[in-house]
């Protein structure tokens, strides 16, 4: 099943040794907010265990898009969504899709550090605890350790799992959001320009777990800095005014992009 | 009268004290207002406060304690004072202070009472002019020597907003003066109150009745003013009114805010609010006339001995007219629960339930036990609808069904109607006071501390 699509997906030069199997495929997929029309007839596909950057400049429609892989434009008035996407093969666009479910498989860090005003340990706990996933208190605990030594943040914190998520710093916060959205086991993780609120050097840390931690997970990543795009991502997909523009390996979109739009980005000429 | 015109005066030298500063400043500074330290109208507003303020100052003052400096010398002057005791001393002053102004005298004009008049109008007469030489001499001399200190090099804006930051100082502390004024006047009569009645036997007294002989020679009842039963009967409406008003409330503002369509919410909300703009003698007649027939017919059917002014009717009467405060209030808190926080929820798969039950309220939490605490306080402090429809009837009991008083309406009731001002039944009403006072006083404390707490448990 999955080798068919990878099959399909010709843009992309895959290096014949290694196997890149896709996870989703976004077909003709378009965003209507009201009468607007913020997303037009795009075409992706998201392969298994790398890194799929969106870049293009602000209000381009990547957060839209990004937002379709796990419904949460369900959750804004007047917002449809046409077109289909497959995750492992299942449409996830149907109306008949369960999207608690959903989102249990697609987890998602937004843009700012939301994490709720609870302690550190319940922040994570929550997803775990809503799904059913730990028969035992002893189960939850070892879910809560593991996420957060993923992220890498058991050690700063293992003193104070009950201190309130709020009094982390930005970089800690966020990084207690993605060890929350890893807490739920999902498959793939959606990111909204998760950097954007933080300092350099918290930044840093943030790509070196995303690098860390792609090996088990599918991860879609928004992000407005064209660096961040070229050190994390293996693809990456250029919108522009609602439109996918180009997308491929992040290697060639960067040293020799096929579009004018896209040269221009890049080279720091719009956006 | 006059005094209101001499205030005027001295507003308008004022005004003219800002005029001559800033021309003045205009005209030292050589080359225009850019060479000045502060702007023109700094040396304007410079010249003026200390044109205005200490005459203003001298003039508030001085009504304050002309009336008292005016009658001394009245009462010093009056030829047979000896022999009069107080109260008779303070009719006379009244009747000389009467017949200098033309009113009505209370008994009949004497040659030597007019003669204190006329001295007493002369008195007063001397007082004003003296009052407003001086205050013009203020005002004009100080507006001088302010204004003789304009000069480019003159920090005028500094010290303008040092007068501001004054008068903003004074402003801020008069409410809290009024505050311990009104808590001293309750203490003090309260205390002349537990003179005569024991403190104890008012706090933990389960009789209240407080009718007490107007003579000596009367036979009556001798008054008994144990709080305990207007104690337990404003618990029991306040139980009653927050149990309608508090779920109703927060149910509706979760609806509001969480479930509404946006134009059904912009409809509906001003509505709800309407609820609280409805006089409360209003609801009163609707607990009254509908609701407590209605409670009681409802017994009768069931069985149950409903009185006919019920604690279960103006209680529930109450809630009704509560809810806007808690709805409303706990919306607008809901309302400011970041949206980033229920994406997050969303994002990880709660459904819309499990994200108002477990991140959205208890973020809104200390707003809504505000927004609870505040609509309790009104409760208590409700009288009308209490006296409409639950009764006067000071009955301990924790039954809904039976009439019952509260503090407040025994207040009201204690102070209607002619009694002497030292007796204690009226004194009474300050004792009740006081208890009002130190039970809102302790929610508002609790509440603050309750917020407070979750603060920092949610920030
Ligand atoms: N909730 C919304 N309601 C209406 N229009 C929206 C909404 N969110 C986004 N848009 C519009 O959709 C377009 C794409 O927005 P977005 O996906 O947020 O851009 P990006 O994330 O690339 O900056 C923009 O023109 C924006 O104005
Ligand atoms: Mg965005």
């Amino acid at each position: 099943m999955t080798g068919q699509t990878a099959a399909a997906a010709t843009e992309v030069v895959a290096s014949p040794e290694e196997i890149r199997e896709v996870k989703a495929t976004a077909r003709e997929v378009g965003v209507f907010y009201g009468e607007t029309n913020a997303l037009r007839n795009v075409n992706l596909d998201i392969r298994k265990n790398e890194v799929t950057a969106l870049i293009g400049p602000s209000g381009c429609g990547k957060s839209t898009f990004l937002r379709c892989f796990n419904r949460m434009n369900d959750t804004i008035d007047g917002c449809r969504v046409v077109g289909g996407i497959m995750l492992d093969g299942d449409e996830i666009l149907a109306p008949n899709v369960d999207v608690v479910h959903l989102r249990a498989r697609v987890g998602m860090v937004f843009q700012k550090p939301n994490p709720f005003p609870k302690s550190i340990f319940d922040n994570v706990a929550y997803g775990p605890r809503i799904h059913g996933l730990a028969s035992s208190r002893a189960e939850l605990e070892e879910i809560v350790d593991s996420s957060l030594k993923r992220t890498g943040l058991w050690d700063e914190v293992k003193d104070r799992l009950h201190a309130p998520g709020t009094s982390l710093s930005g970089g800690q916060q966020q990084r207690l959001c993605i060890a929350r959205a890893i807490a739920v086991q999902p498959e793939v993780i959606l990111m909204d320009e998760p950097c954007s609120a933080l300092d350099p050097i918290a930044t840093a840390r943030i790509e070196e777990l995303i690098d860390e931690i792609r090996q088990h997970y599918t991860i879609v990543i928004v992000t407005h800095s064209m660096q961040q795009a070229a050190r994390v991502s293996q693809q990456t997909a250029f919108f522009h005014l609602g439109d996918l523009v180009e997308k491929g390996d992040t290697e060639h979109i960067f040293t020799a992009p096929r579009d004018e739009r896209t040269q221009s980005y890049i080279t720091g000429r719009i956006g | 009268m006059e005094i209101s015109l001499l205030t005027a005066v001295v507003l308008v030298l004022a005004a003219v004290g800002f005029l001559s500063g800033r021309s003045r400043a205009l005209a030292t500074a050589a080359g225009g207002a850019r060479n000045l330290r502060s702007l023109p109208g700094h040396y304007g507003y410079y010249v003026a406060v200390w044109c205005g303020a200490p005459a203003l100052l001298l003039i508030l003052l001085w009504s304050f304690f002309q009336g008292t400096i005016v009658e001394s010398l009245l009462v010093a002057g009056l030829p047979d004072v000896q022999g009069l005791s107080e109260a008779e001393l303070g009719l006379l002053v009244n009747d000389i202070r009467n017949l200098a102004s033309g009113n009505i005298v209370s008994k009949e004009i004497d040659p030597e009472m007019r003669a204190a008049a006329d001295r007493y109008g002369s008195l007063r007469t001397m007082a004003f002019g003296a009052l407003a030489v001086l205050s013009l001499a203020l005002a004009i001399g100080g507006g001088a020597l302010a204004r003789g200190r304009v000069s480019p090099r003159f920090a005028a804006r500094e010290r303008v907003e040092r007068a501001v930051g004054v008068f903003l100082i004074v402003s801020s502390t008069i409410a809290i003066f009024t505050t311990v004024g009104i808590v001293l006047s309750l203490l003090f009569e309260a205390l002349r109150f537990f003179n005569l009645i024991p403190f104890t036997d008012f706090l933990f007294g389960l009789e209240w009745s407080p009718q007490t002989a107007l003579r000596a020679d009367q036979v009556g009842s001798t008054g008994a003013f144990g709080a305990v039963p207007l104690f337990t009967g404003t618990f029991l409406i306040t139980l009653i009114a927050m149990a309608v008003a508090a779920p109703i409330g927060l149910l509706s503002a979760i609806y509001l805010s969480e479930y509404a369509p946006g134009r059904f919410r912009g409809a509906v909300k001003p509505l709800l609010e309407i609820l609280a703009g409805i006089p409360t003698v209003v609801y009163g007649f609707f607990a009254a006339l509908t609701v407590a027939p209605f409670f009681r017919e409802l017994g009768e059917d069931l069985g149950l001995d409903v009185s006919s002014e019920s604690a279960l009717a103006a209680g529930v009467v109450m809630g009704v007219m509560i809810i806007p405060f808690v709805s409303s209030l706990s919306d607008d808190v809901i309302n400011a629960v970041p949206q980033s926080l229920r994406d997050g929820a969303y994002g990880l798969g709660a459904t819309r339930s499990e994200t108002i039950k477990q991140i959205v309220l208890p973020a809104a939490l200390p707003g809504i036990v505000g927004s609870i605490i505040l609509a309790v306080s009104r409760a208590i402090g409700e009288t009308m609808i209490v006296v409409m429809a639950a009764g006067l009837a000071a009955n301990l009991t924790a039954n809904p069904l039976e009439s019952v008083t509260t503090v407040t309406v025994q207040i009201v009731t204690l102070l209607v109607g002619d009694q002497e001002f030292d007796s204690p039944k009226t004194l009474a009403a300050f004792a009740l006071g006081l208890v009002m006072f130190c039970v809102t006083l302790s929610l508002n404390f609790i509440a603050l501390r309750v917020v407070q707490r979750y603060r920092e448990q949610y920030d």
